[in-house]
């Protein structure tokens, strides 16, 4: 009796899970088209989009803006991130529930509000296209990722144990430094992946204070795609899936490492 | 100030304690200040001028919300990005939910799959995956390739509100199977087993027993994908036409293309206005009346 209703559960499960990965794998047989277009199947096979994407200025010199704004972004995140987190968790429940909320508030303001906000200030402040523009927002966009991940491990660290370093003779610092850094690791370091990606991944700011002097990549992408049916995206984003996928094999892979230790 | 002041009462050793305590309140403080400064200047002052620019330019007064209620096109597109997203919810709901339960039913090597599944889509940059849905929509894409196949006629999805509503819900799709699934893997299921040994048809222990129990984490998945929604631009943008154009789209019009930040500003404190009162009248419902296990 209850089998038919399992099968019939199953294959909607099975349709559900090719919606969400059908359109990553998509991807990475367009890369290959041997023609400028983005019609499906591809007709013939080819590394030019490739070769494109490394060769062509325009593609490399966005790459290198983005990953200067994210490594940028990605450090001040965590560090301003990873503070506020500790302090919020030393303060009274009910205040830093509040402020809790209040530093959280970057994820559900909607993007072009934002977006339209920072460039009016930008444009008075002269931070259009500015690296110094990018990484304030992107920080502001990154701080929440960094304390929600910062926050996680230190709720589930033993606080007894900064006592008992103390106890031992330990100072502030060192029992910090010895006790408290090694064990809320895990979390910082996803804080800081999570502050990478954030700002790797941002378009809709950078849409509006981007400049001809520093674009990054989802600007770039973005221009392809409205502009023509350039395949050269397709292979940006396959390379990004296979660095992205390598990136949280190895997290994986030293993740099961250590917990069998 | 005043619970400061009340503090101060104890006598005796607790001073001394209490003190040290206070110290070290006053000190968190200065560890979130770097956060909370931040917030101020790129996210505070930001929303402040905007929302100055929408009372004053180009002289002051309540024109521009005056001219945005007043426009019957603007209130199209304020119902339209509303009914987008409550049909991106929708969707979201009516596919994750199955989707969050059978990952609570399955063994750990499936759950596992069925978890990456939901986490791939966030490997790839939103762009690209917008990109993807551009090949799979289009008039020669994917899915109608397999529609032709199959004998039928073509659809037209690319350019209008269904193929919007696709891209977007796969977006946000995760949104809804993650809160779903860490409320639903605290629910017992032998309360289940329970319901129907007391004579409750399946569909009837489902309805009495599992869902009102899974119904926190509905809440918190639908609002969190419903504000998300609201806020959408890239995907509306490159999927969309003319006739599905969101609320966003026309914000970025104004201040871009028209330099006209009163008239702009007026409509992001519109959406910023619905965004949090939305906000304000679901949080009490998605509150989990017991903590869940896991920090995920």
């Amino acid at each position: 009796m209850k089998q038919p209703g399992r099968i019939l559960l199953g294959l909607f499960c099975l349709l559900v899970a090719v919606w969400l990965v059908a359109p990553t794998i998509v991807v990475v047989p367009m890369s290959f088209n041997d023609k400028k277009s983005l019609a499906f199947p591809p007709s013939g096979f080819s590394w030019q989009w490739y070769q494109n994407f490394f060769t062509n200025p325009e593609w490399s010199a966005s790459l290198v803006g983005s990953l200067k704004v994210a490594v940028v972004t990605a450090v001040f995140a965590t560090v301003i991130g990873t503070l506020a987190a500790f302090g919020l968790d030393r303060m009274k429940s009910r205040v830093s529930g509040v402020l809790r909320a209040l530093l959280i508030t970057p994820m559900v303001v909607p993007g072009v509000v934002l977006a339209v906000g920072i460039y009016a200030v930008y444009l008075d402040t002269r931070l259009v296209g500015t690296m110094t523009g990018f990484v304030l927002a992107h920080t502001m966009l990154a701080v929440p990722f960094v304390i929600i991940a910062v926050s996680a491990s230190l709720e589930v660290f033993d606080k007894r144990l900064e006592t008992a370093a103390a106890s031992l003779g330990a100072t502030r610092l060192t029992a910090f430094r010895t006790v408290t850094l090694p064990l809320i690791a895990p979390g910082i370091l996803s804080g800081l992946l999570f502050a990478f990606v954030t700002s790797f991944d941002e378009i809709i700011v950078a849409l509006f204070i981007t400049s001809p002097y520093l674009k990054t990549l989802p600007v770039q992408i973005f221009s392809s795609i409205t502009r023509d049916a350039d395949p050269t995206v397709a292979a940006v984003g396959t390379l990004l899936f296979i660095v992205t996928s390598l990136v949280i094999g190895a997290g994986l892979l030293i993740g099961s490492r250590q917990g069998k230790r | 100030m005043a619970t400061i002041t009340t503090d101060s009462r104890n006598t005796g050793p607790a001073v001394a304690a209490d003190d040290r305590r206070r110290w070290f309140r006053g000190q968190a403080f200065w560890l979130v200040a770097p956060a909370l400064l931040l917030l101020v200047v790129c996210l505070g002052l930001p929303l402040a001028i905007m929302t100055l620019r929408s009372f004053s330019e180009p002289q002051w007064g309540w024109q521009n919300y005056a001219w945005f209620f007043g426009t019957p096109v603007n209130l199209t597109v304020l119902q339209r990005t509303f009914a987008i997203s409550a049909w991106v919810t929708l969707v979201c709901l009516i596919a994750g939910y199955p989707y969050a339960y059978v990952m609570t039913a399955v063994g750990p090597k499936m759950r596992l799959v069925l978890i990456l599944c939901v986490l791939v889509p966030f490997w790839v940059s939103g762009v690209v995956r917008t990109l993807a849905w551009v090949i799979l929509l289009q008039d020669s894409g994917v899915i109608n390739s397999v529609i032709r196949a199959v004998g039928l006629s073509p659809v037209k999805l690319i350019r209008t509100q269904t193929g919007v509503v696709i891209g977007m819900a796969q977006v946000l799709l995760p949104f809804m199977i993650l809160p779903l699934y860490s409320v639903m893997k605290t629910i017992d299921l032998r309360l289940m087993q329970a319901a129907r040994s007391l004579g409750a048809s399946p569909a009837r222990a489902f309805a009495q027993v599992y869902l009102p129990l899974s119904l926190p984490g509905v809440y918190a998945g639908a609002i969190i994908v419903f504000i998300l929604a609201l806020g959408f631009y890239i995907t509306p943008a490159l999927l969309g036409g003319p006739r599905s154009t969101m609320l966003s789209t026309l914000i970025q019009n104004q201040v871009l293309s028209l330099l006209n930040w009163g008239r702009g500003g007026a409509m992001g404190v519109v959406l910023l206005i619905a965004t949090f009162v939305l906000l304000a009248l679901a949080a009490p419902l998605s509150r989990q009346p017991h903590k869940t296990g896991s920090t995920r």
